[in-house]
């Protein structure tokens, strides 16, 4: 895990730490019928799904490209980085454009979503560790899970989630299949 | 203390003059006897220690002055510019490049670096008989001794230390008075002379009174030393001149005080009472010689100093120089600007937003089917690709100045490998991108280096084989189709075809089944992990170098071939694109996404079916008696829409000297390319050189042509190896 050990520097981590009592704000998305949240700290913009370039001879997680103003924006699909089916195109089809810091520079990475929700917020107390196993996603993606009207929802490690170093590899792989996907290449320690 | 941004301005400039400095030296060691090129070797050194001297960085200062001593009397010709002294030189020159990259960085001087200097000082030492100010005097012909010493007991007043000040314009609005440093100067010693300069002032209309515009000469008696006379001084040093001349100082620092004075219009004459070198009676004096020469009135008073033997020549040298600096400094100031690189950038990615915006626009003109609208958008297209070709331009640099750098490793290498080698430069006025030139050092570094020494042999080999003894390194560059092609080739022994084959099958790179023709072979070399020299020497032979340049070369875009005859030498062919941020690209359409092709590559267009229709499922077609591979972009981009193609195109590309055909499902024609990078998560896939934004607002990928080769035969000869089962 030391390649992360900067990233988490430069970022301010979603709150799972209890000692971070300022409250946060999430915006909750849905995803495969499931609700996850991210932190709203890094979220650029939300767009609607639309006009996508796709690359050729790339993993399936990586949906394409699009064009945000001018410059060239990646778009990952979430549902396939974490092991799931493609995302179906529809109606209500969202991008969320995310900044990561990536070696010190920050870029625009988009996720593809089925629906957003609305932006919450949950209090640091509600916020409860990650489970070691048991969730469905990599341990690691995971920063805690929030509690939101007594049910919990898996907040996002955006930054472990959209890991440049993670992904690039996967592309240099050469298009991994699905299967090789989903199995966990690290642990969380 | 002083601003970062002046100190790096320091560091910029000291770096240009190291590198003339070394030039020179390069070219007084071919031809010892070069006067003007000494001159420009002791200018660079002396104003590196004049700067070095304004941020007190001490150890760059006393380095310089050692060189600079021992320069002056090769100047004088006392000393002869022998080869041995040269090499010192070259030392010495290496030295001051180290302290300057350690004055970049901030950092403490390693003790092992300081005890070097001392060690060059101390050599340096030996080529001046004397020290310090005796130095000065004997560096003095025998004829003038008895006047210079007049001078000095007379009209120098050299038991005293002499200041000059020229505060900057903003003292008074940084709420400091001029005249209480003057008065804090008294509090150490006694003024013995102090002369105000008004010269600056300008007319009364014209004056900021809240500017200052104020200098002073100023003669002082004082027992303080040179620490506590500067330390008055602290609070303005960032923005004013200040230069303190301890007692009894040598001609050298006069003169340098004489360049360093800001007065322009000012005549010889008074700067040199001024500075306290003559008196102003022995100014008038000449003033009044001069007069009386009615047939040549013209002649300069430095001349007429000389001849009445009341100043030393290198003094007035130096304050006739300076006189010819101004004026020099007036002329290249009109014709350069030092731009910021990253303001260039902004404009070049301006220039290239303006590119798609136009595109875009020209678009909505045809599909409205509006001629007038159509007639201006074309008008101003071809006035914004006139604005990208000059904003282009300004990042063009000439490679001469990266070829000139390797005179100096060619030196150093041949003597490490006791060969005799000749660098010969063709080309250099060829312009290319400046990133593309930094980019470039590397690779060819190794390129020369390599060739120097695996290509040349030895000298008795070299006779031996009916050779000149001496070898010939050639460094070539020319513009070739939108691409600069440099080329390092050598007449030495070239490559040994079965040498490269044995090893690269001893190292699995190719089976010994494959059947290669000569130039796959040669190209054999780039590949990692290769090396036929049997001894891995200091310079070479490791392996890891011949890849490196490859992979370097096609990160710029660039692809490097390699040509030789054994026996004869060989030539390394760099082929690189002449800018990094705009091509020129040929739009194909396959599937639902839009591929752009850099139009350098493009050769020519045909249908497939009008082509290939005789040569059955095989992928390759006769084009007009030659055989072209050709590969579907569908099949090698894995477009799974299931739709029918009507009619195949075969965009026919060239690289390094290969023909290909790629087969599209839409020609869509030409497009002015603004490149976006890849960024990180696609620098894996090598088919795609970068991105592009379509006037329509979609994302275009653009292809890269070598990259893409290379996996299209990669992927052939993967498969051919499974057909036939061959395991390694």
């Amino acid at each position: 895990m030391a390649t992360y050990t900067s990233a988490e520097q430069t970022l301010s981590v979603v709150a799972a730490s209890p000692e971070l009592e300022e409250q946060q704000q999430y915006l909750t998305f849905v995803l495969g019928g499931e609700t996850y949240a991210v932190s709203i700290l890094r979220i650029k913009e939300i767009i609607q799904y639309g006009q996508l370039t796709e690359v050729p001879r790339m993993p399936g997680f990586i949906r394409g490209v699009i064009n945000l103003r001018g410059s060239v924006v990646p778009v990952i699909d979430l549902s396939v980085r974490f092991g799931k089916p493609p995302t179906a195109e529809g109606r209500r089809n969202c991008i969320i454009i995310i900044e990561v810091a990536i070696e010190a520079k920050n870029q625009h990475i988009g996720i593809m979503v089925d629906a957003v929700n609305a932006v919450l917020d949950i209090p640091a107390n509600e916020i409860e560790p990650a489970p070691t196993f048991g969730t469905d996603i990599r341990a690691d993606f995971i920063a805690g899970m929030g509690k939101i009207n007594g049910k919990f929802v898996i907040i996002l490690n955006i930054q472990h989630v959209l890991s440049m170093d993670d992904m690039a590899a996967l592309v240099t792989a050469g298009g991994a299949s699905l299967t090789e996907l989903s199995q966990p290449k690290l642990s969380t320690g | 203390m002083i601003p970062d941004e002046y100190l790096q301005t320091f560091v910029v400039e000291c770096r240009e003059l190291l590198e003339q400095m070394e030039d020179a030296l390069l070219i007084v060691e071919q031809a010892a006897d070069a006067p003007e090129i000494i001159n420009a070797i002791f200018r660079a050194a002396h104003t590196i220690k004049g700067s070095a001297g304004m941020f007190g960085l001490d150890s760059v200062v006393t380095f310089t002055h050692a060189v600079e001593s021992v320069l002056d009397r090769v100047r004088s010709g006392e000393v002869a510019m022998t080869s041995v002294l040269v090499g010192l030189f070259i030392k010495a020159h290496d030295h001051l490049k180290v302290l300057i990259d350690h004055v970049a960085e901030g950092s403490q001087l390693p003790s092992e670096i300081d005890s070097q200097g001392q060690r060059l000082i101390g050599e340096l030492g030996a080529y001046l008989n004397k020290t310090g100010a005796d130095q000065a005097e004997s560096a003095i012909p025998a004829v003038h001794r008895a006047k210079v010493e007049r001078e000095h007991s007379d009209a120098v007043g050299s038991d005293h230390w002499h200041i000059s000040l020229r505060f900057g314009p903003d003292v008074f609005r940084n709420g400091m008075d001029p005249f209480s440093f003057v008065r804090c100067l008294s509090s150490l010693g006694r003024i013995v002379h102090l002369e105000t300069l008004i010269d600056a002032i300008p007319a009364a209309e014209d004056m900021d009174p809240e500017t200052c515009y104020l200098g002073f000469e100023i003669s002082f008696s004082s027992n303080a030393d040179k620490v506590a006379i500067d330390s008055i001084f602290n609070f303005v040093r960032s923005d004013c001149l200040i230069r303190i001349l301890p007692p009894r100082s040598n001609a050298d620092e006069y003169r340098r005080l004489i360049q360093e004075l800001p007065e322009q219009e000012m005549r010889l004459g008074e700067i040199l009472v001024k500075c306290g070198t003559l008196t102003p009676e022995e100014l008038a004096g000449i003033l009044r010689f001069q007069a009386e020469q009615h047939d040549r009135p013209q002649r300069p008073i430095g001349e007429v100093l000389v001849e009445q033997q009341l100043v030393r020549s290198p003094v007035i040298e130096a304050a006739l120089e300076k006189q010819k600096q101004i004026k020099d400094n007036k002329k290249n100031e009109a014709n350069l600007i030092r731009v910021d690189a990253d303001k260039l950038d902004e404009l070049i990615n301006l220039v290239g937003e303006l590119i798609i915006a136009g595109a875009g626009t020209n678009l909505i003109a045809r599909r409205a089917k509006m001629a007038d609208l159509i007639e201006s958008t074309a008008t101003l297209s071809r006035l914004v690709e006139e604005v990208r070709d000059s904003a282009l331009a300004l990042r063009m640099v000439q490679i001469g100045g990266t070829f000139n750098r390797f005179q100096r490793v060619v030196r150093d290498v041949s003597k490490e490998l006791g060969k005799d080698i000749n660098l010969v430069i063709s080309g250099a006025e060829t312009e290319l991108d400046k990133t593309v030139v930094e980019k470039i050092g590397d690779p060819l570094t190794h390129l020369v280096r390599n060739a120097m020494d695996h290509g040349i042999e030895a000298a008795e080999l070299r006779l031996a084989r009916g050779k000149p003894a001496q070898g010939t390194l050639k460094l070539n560059a020319y513009h070739d189709a939108g691409s600069i092609v440099i080329e390092v080739s050598d007449d030495g022994g070239g490559l040994n075809k079965d040498k490269i084959l044995a090893k690269a099958i001893e190292r699995g790179l190719v089976t010994e089944a494959a059947n290669l023709t000569d130039q796959e072979i040669y190209n054999l070399i780039f590949e990692a992990g290769f090396s036929t020299a049997e001894a891995v020497s200091n310079l070479s032979g490791r392996g890891v170098g011949m890849d490196v340049v490859r992979r370097n070369i096609h990160a710029l875009r660039g692809s490097v071939d390699l040509d030789s005859a054994e026996g004869l030498g060989s030539t390394i062919r760099i082929r690189l694109p002449l800018t990094l941020a705009i091509i020129n690209g040929f739009m194909v359409g396959v599937g639902n996404a839009t591929y752009i092709i850099p139009l350098d590559m493009v050769v020519e267009c045909i249908e497939l079916k009008a082509w290939a229709g005789d040569e059955g499922d095989g992928h390759y077609l006769n084009l007009r008696g030659e055989v072209l591979p050709y590969q579907r972009m569908r099949d090698h981009f894995e477009v799974e829409d299931g739709a029918k193609v009507q009619r195949e195109n075969v965009v026919v590309v060239r690289y390094g000297g290969r023909k290909a055909g790629l087969v599209v499902d839409r020609l869509m024609g030409e497009f002015q390319t603004v490149i976006k990078p890849l960024g990180k998560l696609f620098k894996g896939e090598k088919s795609i050189g970068g991105f592009t934004i379509l006037g329509t607002g979609e994302v275009a990928l653009i292809v890269d042509v070598p990259g893409l080769m290379g996996q299209i035969e990669h992927e052939r000869a993967l498969g051919e190896v499974a057909v036939a089962s061959v395991s390694r």
